[in-house]
């Protein structure tokens, strides 16, 4: 299989691929690829309701990019965020419980798929308003800088929040105060049904960095190990130095918007969409780590029955977990 | 017991809630080198430094969210609006963010913050500088909503807000930034929030106000006391949201009439909940209509004639009285 970068940046090293990384990252792929895959068919069988955006195809984006925090960082992203929070180590039992609307989901069955949340897990959400939790991020770390802290918190949004006011104000907030944030932008070239060419008149999103004084850098998306690569450098930078950084991961999503959009044929074409599966990130990895002699049929196999049998507690777990009690209706509503 | 301007009650609030309490820092434009535009914040920078009071550039959506964010991680933001009617360019941090993050999160994060700032007419300020927007906050489940009328209620109300865990909506007015009054000098004196206090007792008919319409409501009375034996008894809920319910309602079985008198437009205005509350609860006691006295439906004009106009002036509610006690 012929195996292609699209991006002109920096091929990942296949030699002296650790095992113990290989499958750690392969797992969290996977458990991601497969999650998503049961949260579809969930859905189809009315488990699930309202909206429901699946992270099939951009793994190696969260993967790589959480792999390299500490358990004391925070993570904060939008409504795609299952893989998110997954990778952060949120207990899959517990979001596909919150999917299915259940008391013992993450969020108590008030939040849904759009609203993941794990304080202990330093998963700060699960956002529906498309870069409106951007200064949020920057907020986090601002008060990380306060507390003379060495957290840092990844920002995760798409390219369709670039055009939005507020990517602008916290870039420029994380710039001028020098703030340990990192904005990770998951570049997959369409915000519902909108091509970026049809969005951006900059269409070089890491470019955006530049206005800012901020540096920025684009990776292959579909790489675990490029992602992982750009990401740690941003990451030491924001530790370090508290230097924020905006890191364009160029991917792409095999499913629509969320499933209530078709994965192809209004605004990208079927060709298109088969075209871009062959840059699977999972088969990418797979490939690679085999190469290397850090993956083989024995680990692949051991990884794929330990997925498949969390995902399939996950569901078990959701289905006996009760509905909130209607108490719990106006609960929280003030702390 | 000491004699404060309202300025300064606010401003010795924020001097002793940061004292108290490391984690409680302000940010909003002008705040630190300018001393605040309204000059709240004076001296503070000098005290705490540059860590604590934050010079913010102009992006009341960005800062906001920052100071969300800051609050979701256990820090006690005060986000300074130079007018609240800048808030609105940060309406979806406070609605969609602010006032939701406890709730979506299954009450896993909790955004102890607190959004102060004038509102309400002033003296020609136009459109665009003066408009009444509690009504739109108080809507919102998940936020609080304060209008403190006195020095004593600033200060109070103030500290309370910044001890309480929840997104607090602070509207003060720039025309009483100036008004002296006796304020307790006790750094432990606070206000709670959600407690009305009866602030002129009477007989005859509940008058509801705050802010700075409240002094127009007492001129009222006064003269109404004086010309036809009313009496008055105002109440002043201090928080709108959650709003004490009870003192009023306690108010109204005792006179059998109330008004509400609210600088902002009617429809769907304050004096529509205090109304329909009222009429639910006491319809019994009612011997008249819960009545509204409010601004004019139209936004705030430049003109000093017009601008005179459209907020309730002593004489309308003077009237507003005398045809509410002729019922």
């Amino acid at each position: 299989m012929a195996v292609k970068d699209k991006t002109g940046g920096r091929p990942s090293a296949g030699a002296g691929l650790d095992g113990t990384l290989a499958r750690t990252l392969l797992r969290q792929m996977l458990l991601i690829r497969r999650f998503e895959e049961k949260a579809a068919e969930m859905y189809a069988l009315g488990k699930i309701g309202g909206f429901l955006h699946l992270y099939i195809g951009q793994e190696a984006v969260a993967v790589g990019a959480i792999s390299v925090l500490r358990a004391d960082d925070y993570v904060i992203a939008g409504y795609r965020e299952h893989g998110h929070a997954l990778a952060k180590g949120v207990d899959p039992r517990r979001v596909m419980a919150e999917l299915f609307g259940r008391k013992d989901g993450v969020s108590k069955g008030k939040g849904g798929s759009m609203h993941m949340f794990d304080r202990a897990a330093g998963f700060l959400g699960g956002h529906a308003i498309v870069g409106g939790y951007i200064p949020i991020a920057t907020g986090v770390a601002f008060a990380i800088r306060y507390g003379d802290g060495d957290q840092v918190i990844l920002c995760f949004f798409g390219d369709g929040s670039v055009p939005q006011g507020e990517f602008h104000e916290s870039l420029n907030l994380a710039a001028l105060w020098k703030l340990p944030v990192v904005f990770v932008c998951e570049n997959n070239r369409y915000a519902m049904g909108t091509a970026i060419e049809r969005a951006l008149a900059q269409t070089d999103i890491r470019r955006f960095a530049e206005a800012y004084g901020l540096p920025g850098e684009a990776c292959d998306g579909m790489d675990v190990l490029a992602v992982r690569d750009t990401v740690s450098r941003a990451v030491a930078r924001a530790r370090a130095e508290r230097t924020p950084t905006l890191v364009e991961a160029r991917t792409y999503r095999f499913r629509g918007h969320s499933m209530r959009d078709p994965a192809a044929a209004i605004y990208r074409t079927k060709d298109e969409v088969e075209e871009e599966k062959r840059r699977d990130p999972l088969l990418l990895f797979e490939h690679r780590g085999r190469r290397a002699g850090a993956l083989d049929d024995s680990s692949v196999h051991a990884i794929t029955t330990e997925v498949e049998a969390t995902v399939a507690e996950a569901v078990a777990f959701a289905e006996t977990s009760p509905e909130p009690p209607a108490e719990w209706l106006t609960e929280d509503v003030y702390a | 017991m000491a004699i404060l301007t309202y300025r300064e009650a606010l401003n010795h609030a924020h001097r002793e809630e940061m004292e108290r309490d490391e984690r409680v820092f302000l940010m909003g434009e002008e705040v630190g080198i300018y001393g605040g535009a309204y000059k709240v914040s004076q001296g503070l920078l000098e005290k705490f430094g540059e860590r604590r009071v934050i010079d913010t550039p102009i992006c009341e959506s960005g800062f906001t969210g920052v100071g969300i964010g800051a609050a979701m991680v256990g820090l006690r933001p005060i986000i300074e609006m130079m007018t609240f009617n800048f808030a609105l360019v940060a309406l979806d941090q406070i609605v969609n963010h602010a006032a939701k993050i406890h709730y979506m999160s299954g009450g896993q994060f909790s955004i102890p913050l607190v959004i102060r700032g004038p509102g309400g007419p002033a003296a020609q300020l136009a459109a665009q500088h003066s408009q009444s927007m509690e009504s739109y906050f108080c809507h919102v489940p998940g936020l609080k909503v304060v209008r403190p009328t006195t020095p004593a209620d600033a200060k109070g109300l103030l500290k309370s807000a910044i001890r309480d865990d929840n997104p607090v909506i602070f509207i003060e007015s720039e025309v009483l930034y100036g008004m002296k009054g006796e304020v307790p000098d006790d750094a432990d004196f606070l206000i709670p929030l959600g407690v009305a206090e009866v602030k002129r007792p009477g007989r005859d008919v509940t008058a509801v106000a705050y802010s700075s319409l409240y002094y127009r409501v007492v001129e009222a009375a006064e003269e109404v006391e004086r010309t036809d034996g009313i009496s008055v008894e105002i109440i002043d809920p201090r928080t709108l949201r959650p709003m004490d319910t009870e003192t009023i309602l306690t108010s109204v079985r005792k006179t059998h009439r109330a008004l509400v008198a609210e600088s902002g437009a009617g429809f769907a205005g304050m004096g529509s909940e205090i109304a329909a509350f009222i009429t639910e609860s006491a319809f019994d006691d009612l011997d008249a209509p819960v009545w509204r006295v409010c601004g004019a439906n139209a936004p705030m004009p430049y003109a000093r004639n017009l601008e005179r106009l459209k907020t309730p002036s002593k004489d309308r509610i003077v009237d507003a009285f005398r045809k509410l006690c002729a019922v």
